[in-house]
């Protein structure tokens, strides 16, 4: 927040109202009522000027933060839009990774199951041979099979390495949603330090006209309250597992319900 | 257990409806539908003869809780067994879900091990 500072503060306004204030104190204890009563006046214009002064400032830093985050053409264009925009494509993103990855696991899930029946399979007979249960025939058909499984499994196993490696590669929407959710949160906090900047300018006005308002505090009182009415309202995932009143695991839970007698 | 027992998912995201079909086909339990909230989950419930609700809770139109609050008090669903699989975490909210007359409670992310284990409780208690 550059020059804001001098904005809050209002210096020159408050010497000037101290130097009035001084000489409408002198002129009265001097008994010159009218030149005080002038004086009231003079202060008055002081205030309105700076309150003027103010709200030009207040226009031209609405209008500037406005044109700095291109909202001015409402809808397509504006960068509250095109955010918009991209946080649909992360979902889009992480949608078909989802389902491109659960596409390769399905199709690899049989040849894993082909490859431990077969083995399995063939390992029994392979210990009856170990054993000496196995007749000549029987052994010849074993050898025969043993020979087909390893070619297929050969076969089988490349597959899986292959869909194995897709999956991996289905991965790389992390890198790009990531760039993607890094701007948007880069916007967000521009657009607040924006509001913070306006609020604080508006806070100026206010301290000029005397008008006094719902504060920050109350602000936040009032959300707690709205929060208290619907404390079970969805929020989707908690970020912060360490936060109050909410459970870091399964574990948590199931504790929590068997308290209740579940 | 059943496992042609008649399932409904629902999650607003269909990558959770197939992850948590996959999951039920992989416990033997393939007889399952999906709906994407609990606005068009109600109407499936009340026409179909579902054994067994599988709900998210936060979803757009009717949420988890308010579905479950629905099927408790509709006579002829009240005793469906009810899963919650969600990520909502707050104590609050997982106490309001046993008040509600949840069933069974799971937080995403899960694991297989873990779903398997809610349902197998559920149905010992539903038929024991």
């Amino acid at each position: 927040m550059p020059h804001m500072k001098q904005d809050y503060d209002l210096p020159d306004t408050s010497e000037a109202m101290k130097d009035l204030a001084r000489e409408m104190v002198s002129r009265i204890e001097n008994g010159q009522l009218g030149h005080a009563v002038a004086l009231v006046d003079r202060m008055n214009d002081v205030r309105e000027q700076t309150l003027y002064q103010e709200i030009g400032r207040l226009t031209r830093a609405l209008h500037e933060a406005i044109k700095n985050l291109n909202i001015e053409s409402v809808g397509a264009g504006s960068e509250i839009h095109s955010a918009t925009d991209k946080l649909a494509y992360v979902i889009e993103m992480t949608d078909k990774s989802a389902n491109r990855t659960m596409d390769l696991v399905d199709a690899s899930m049989p040849l894993a199951s082909v490859i431990n029946e077969r083995a399995a399979e063939l390992q029994m007979r392979w210990q009856r041979f170990l054993n000496k249960e196995l007749r000549p025939d029987e052994f010849r058909v074993l050898t025969r099979d043993i020979g087909e499984f390893l070619g297929q499994s050969a076969d089988q196993s490349r597959q899986l390495q292959n869909q194995l490696s897709e999956i991996v590669l289905a991965q790389d929407f992390q890198d790009l949603t990531g760039q993607v959710i890094q701007r948007v949160g880069k916007l967000v906090r521009d657009v607040e330090s924006r509001l913070v900047n306006l609020v604080v300018m508006a806070g100026t006005i206010d301290s000029i006209t005397g008008v006094s308002h719902r504060g920050f505090s109350e602000l936040d009182s009032e959300s707690d309250l709205a929060e208290e009415i619907d404390a079970i309202a969805a929020e989707g995932p908690q970020i912060n597992p360490d936060c109050e009143g909410v459970v870091a695991s399964q574990d948590d839970v199931d504790d929590l319900l068997s308290s209740l007698g579940f | 257990m059943n496992k042609n027992m008649k399932i409904l998912i629902v999650d607003d995201f269909s990558t959770m409806r197939r992850i948590v079909k996959n999951l039920l086909r992989d416990l033997g339990f393939t007889n399952t539908a999906e709906a994407d909230d609990g606005s068009t989950a109600l109407p499936m419930l009340q026409q179909g003869d579902f054994d067994f609700l599988v709900t998210d809770w936060n979803m757009p139109g009717m949420t988890g809780i308010d579905l479950l609050r629905k099927v408790r008090a509709d006579e002829r669903l009240r005793h469906l067994p009810v899963l919650m699989v969600t990520a909502e975490a707050k104590r609050e909210q997982i106490v309001a879900a046993a008040q509600a007359g949840v069933n069974g409670y799971v937080v995403k992310p899960f694991t297989a091990a873990v779903l398997k284990e809610k349902i197998e409780k559920i149905f010992e208690r539903v038929e024991g």
